[in-house]
C-alpha cells in the first residue's frame, strides 16, 4: 500500500480532484483490509496465546484435580517428574519409532506406487480413487476395522491367510503390539503420500524424460536424476506434514491398546492424555504438554521455512 | 523374439495389473469392512472368513438401536458445517485481503497462521479442558465447533488465499472502479471466479471436521459426541458385533469418501499448505 497517498497535499488535490477521489477510496480499501484479516488473527492469536500460557504457568505448580489445595510454586519440579517417570523414556522412544517408521514406510511406498500409476493403463482413474479412500477413513474406524476384522487372531482375514499358508496365526496385538500400531497409522497415511506425489509428478517434464531416454538414459538414471529431484520438494512436504499429524497420534492407540501392553504403545500424546484425564495430574500433564510442543516446534521449524521459501519464488 | 513395441505394450499391461493389485490390497480393508456389515454376526465371526454369504440388512437397523446412531450422526452434521461456515465467513476475507491487498506483514502473517496448525493438541488439553468446564462446554457442540473452527483455519485460509492468487487484480479493481461496493465485488465476482476452489476449501473443512478424533474424544461424552466417539465406544468389546461395527463404520465413513473422491485433485494444494498444486 501507498501510504505517501496519505501525505497528498492540498494544492495537488485541487489540481486533480479525479485523482484525490481515488486515493480517497485506495485509503478507505486499505482500512477496510486490515480490517478483514483481524478477526481470523485475533482469534488464532487468543487460541496460541491463552491456552498455551495457561500450559506455561500449570507446569510449575502443583496442581491435581483430586487433591485441591494451594497450588504451590514447585519450579521445574513437574518437569523433573515426568522426564524421569518410567513411562516417559517408553513415549518418547515409542513416538519416535512410530513417527520414523511410519514415515519411512509412507515416503519409499508412496514414490513408487504413485510412479506406477503414473503411466497410462486401464482404469486408471478408479485405481487412484481405490489408493487414496484410507486417508477419508475416521482414524477409530481404520483402528477398529483392522484390530477385529483384519488382525484378529482366530478370525481376522490375516489369520486365514497365515493359516492358508500353514503358519500360526499371529496374535498381533499383543505380540507385536507397536508394530501392529505402526501398521494401521501407515495404511491411513500412505495414500496422503501418494495423493501429493501423484499431483506432483504431473507436473514433471515428459518432453525432459523423452529427451533423456533418446540419449540412452536407463530407468534408473531417469529416476535418480530427473524424477527424484522433481520429487524432492514434495516429498519434504509430505515428510513435514506427517510429522507434525503423527506426533499427535492419539484415537488410533485410544481405542485399540490403550497404550499397552504395559508402556509398549504409549506414546507422547497418550501418556500425557493419561496423566491428565485419567490421573488428574495437571501440573506434570503441562509440563509433558510444553515437550510435545518443543518437539513439534523442532519440526514445525523446518515446514515453515520450507513452505516459506515456496511462497516466495511463486511471486 | 517381441518387437521393442510389442514389448513396451506388454510392459505397459504388467504395469497395469501391478497397479490394480496394489490398489485393490490397499483398499481390500474397506471393501471387507462393507462386506462383513452385509453378514449376519455369526457369518461375521466365521472362520475362515467367509466371501460368500446370504447378505442381510439386519444390521444397518440394529445400529440405531443399539446406540441411537442419528443421535451421533447429528453431532457429526452440525459440528462440521458449524465449524464449516464460521471458518470460512473468517477465512474468505483474510485471504481476500491478503491475496489482493498484499502489506509487508503479508507472508509473515500466513506463515504465522500456518505455525499454529504446528501446536500439537496435548500442548493445550489440560488448559482447554479445565477452560471447557468451567464454563459448561465440555460435551457441547459449540465447545466442538469453536475448537474445529479454529485448527482448521489456518489450512482454509491457505486454501482461498492460493486459489484467490491466481484471480488477476484487475478484475476486481475494474469492478471497483464500476462503482461496486466491496460486498458486491466479493459476492459477484470474487466467489464466482473461485468457486471450484472454495468448494475445495468447504469439503476439506468437512472432511477434517467429520474425522477428528482427538478434541472429540477428550471434550464429548454423549451429549455432544460425534460418530468419531460412537465407534470408539465400540472397542470395548461385548459379544459378537463385527457386523455391527462394519454397518456403523461403513454409515459414518459413506458420506466423507465420497466428497474425498469429488475433490481428491483440488485438495492437495490445502493438504499441502500450497506447496503442491
Amino acid at each position: 500500500m501507498k501510504t505517501t497517498t496519505l501525505n497528498a497535499g492540498p494544492a495537488s488535490s485541487a489540481a486533480e480532484p479525479k485523482q484525490d477521489s481515488r486515493q480517497g477510496g485506495k485509503r478507505k480499501t486499505s482500512r477496510i483490509n486490515r480490517f478483514m484479516v483481524s478477526p481470523s488473527v485475533l482469534v488464532l492469536a487468543l487460541w496460541m496465546v491463552i491456552p498455551l500460557s495457561m500450559t506455561i504457568y500449570f507446569s510449575v505448580i502443583r496442581y491435581n484435580l483430586l487433591y485441591p489445595g494451594d497450588n504451590e510454586f514447585v519450579g521445574l519440579e513437574n518437569f523433573q517428574f515426568f522426564v524421569t517417570d518410567f513411562g516417559f523414556m517408553a513415549g518418547m522412544s515409542n513416538t519416535l519409532l512410530l513417527v520414523g517408521a511410519v514415515l519411512l514406510i509412507t515416503v519409499v511406498l508412496g514414490v513408487l506406487i504413485s510412479l506406477l500409476v503414473n503411466q497410462a493403463f486401464w482404469g486408471r482413474g478408479i485405481v487412484r480413487i481405490l489408493l487414496i479412500s484410507p486417508f477419508f477413513i475416521m482414524p477409530t474406524v481404520n483402528a477398529l476395522i483392522w484390530k477385529n476384522l483384519l488382525l484378529h487372531p482366530v478370525s481376522g482375514v490375516f489369520a486365514a491367510i497365515w493359516k492358508f499358508f500353514g503358519a500360526t496365526p499371529i496374535d498381533w496385538f499383543s505380540e507385536f503390539p507397536l508394530f501392529s500400531i505402526i501398521m494401521i497409522v501407515s495404511w491411513q497415511w500412505l495414500p496422503f503420500a501418494i495423493l501429493i506425489l501423484m499431483t506432483a509428478l504431473q507436473s514433471l517434464d515428459q518432453e525432459q524424460q523423452e529427451a533423456a531416454r533418446l540419449d540412452g538414459a536407463g530407468p534408473w538414471a531417469l529416476f535418480f536424476h530427473l524424477t527424484l529431484p522433481h520429487l524432492a520438494r514434495p516429498i519434504a512436504v509430505v515428510v513435514m506434514i506427517e510429522t507434525i499429524f503423527l506426533l499427535s497420534i492419539f484415537a488410533e492407540i485410544f481405542t485399540t491398546t490403550g497404550g499397552g501392553p504395559g508402556y509398549e504403545t504409549t506414546n507422547l500424546a497418550y501418556l500425557i492424555y493419561s496423566q491428565a484425564l485419567l490421573q488428574f495430574d495437571v501440573g506434570l500433564a503441562s509440563a509433558g504438554g510444553l515437550i510435545a510442543v518443543v518437539l513439534a516446534n523442532i519440526a514445525a521449524f523446518f515446514l515453515v521455512r520450507l513452505i516459506g521459501k515456496s511462497l516466495t519464488e511463486k511471486q | 523374439m517381441l518387437s521393442l513395441k510389442q514389448r513396451r505394450s506388454l510392459n505397459t499391461l504388467l504395469m497395469g495389473v501391478l497397479a490394480w493389485g496394489v490398489a485393490l490390497a490397499i483398499f481390500f480393508p474397506i471393501f471387507w469392512m462393507l462386506l462383513t456389515s452385509f453378514k449376519t454376526e455369526i457369518d461375521a465371526f466365521a472362520t475362515p472368513p467367509q466371501l460368500f454369504f446370504s447378505p442381510t440388512l439386519e444390521n444397518y437397523t440394529l445400529v440405531n438401536e443399539r446406540s441411537d446412531y442419528l443421535h451421533f450422526a447429528w453431532n457429526s452434521v452440525v459440528v462440521s458445517f458449524g465449524s464449516t461456515i464460521i471458518g470460512m465467513m473468517l477465512a474468505v476475507p483474510a485471504a481476500y485481503s491478503m491475496a489482493f491487498f498484499e502489506t509487508k506483514r503479508t507472508k509473515g502473517t500466513l506463515l504465522w497462521m500456518l505455525s499454529t496448525k504446528m501446536l500439537p493438541p496435548v500442548g493445550v488439553l489440560v488448559p482447554i479442558y479445565l477452560i471447557f468446564k468451567d464454563t459448561g462446554l465440555l460435551d457441547t457442540k459449540t465447545g466442538l465447533v469453536i475448537i474445529y473452527t479454529l485448527i482448521n483455519l489456518p489450512i482454509m485460509i491457505w486454501m482461498a488465499y492460493t486459489y484467490f492468487k491466481e484471480i488477476p487484480k484487475e478484475v476486481l479493481e475494474a469492478a471497483r472502479m464500476d462503482g461496486s461496493t466491496l460486498f458486491q465485488e466479493i459476492w459477484r465476482v470474487l466467489l464466482p471466479m473461485s468457486k471450484g476452489g472454495l468448494a475445495a476449501t468447504v469439503l476439506l473443512s468437512l472432511i477434517l471436521s467429520w474425522n477428528e478424533a482427538f478434541w472429540s474424544l477428550n471434550l464429548t461424552a454423549s451429549e455432544a459426541a460425534p460418530l468419531t466417539a460412537l465407534i470408539a465406544s465400540y472397542s470395548s468389546p461385548e459379544g459378537l458385533f463385527w457386523a455391527k461395527l462394519s454397518a456403523v463404520s461403513t454409515l459414518a465413513c459413506a458420506p466423507i469418501l465420497i466428497f474425498g473422491w469429488i475433490s481428491q485433485k483440488q485438495l492437495v494444494r490445502g493438504l499441502s499448505f500450497g506447496a503442491v498444486k
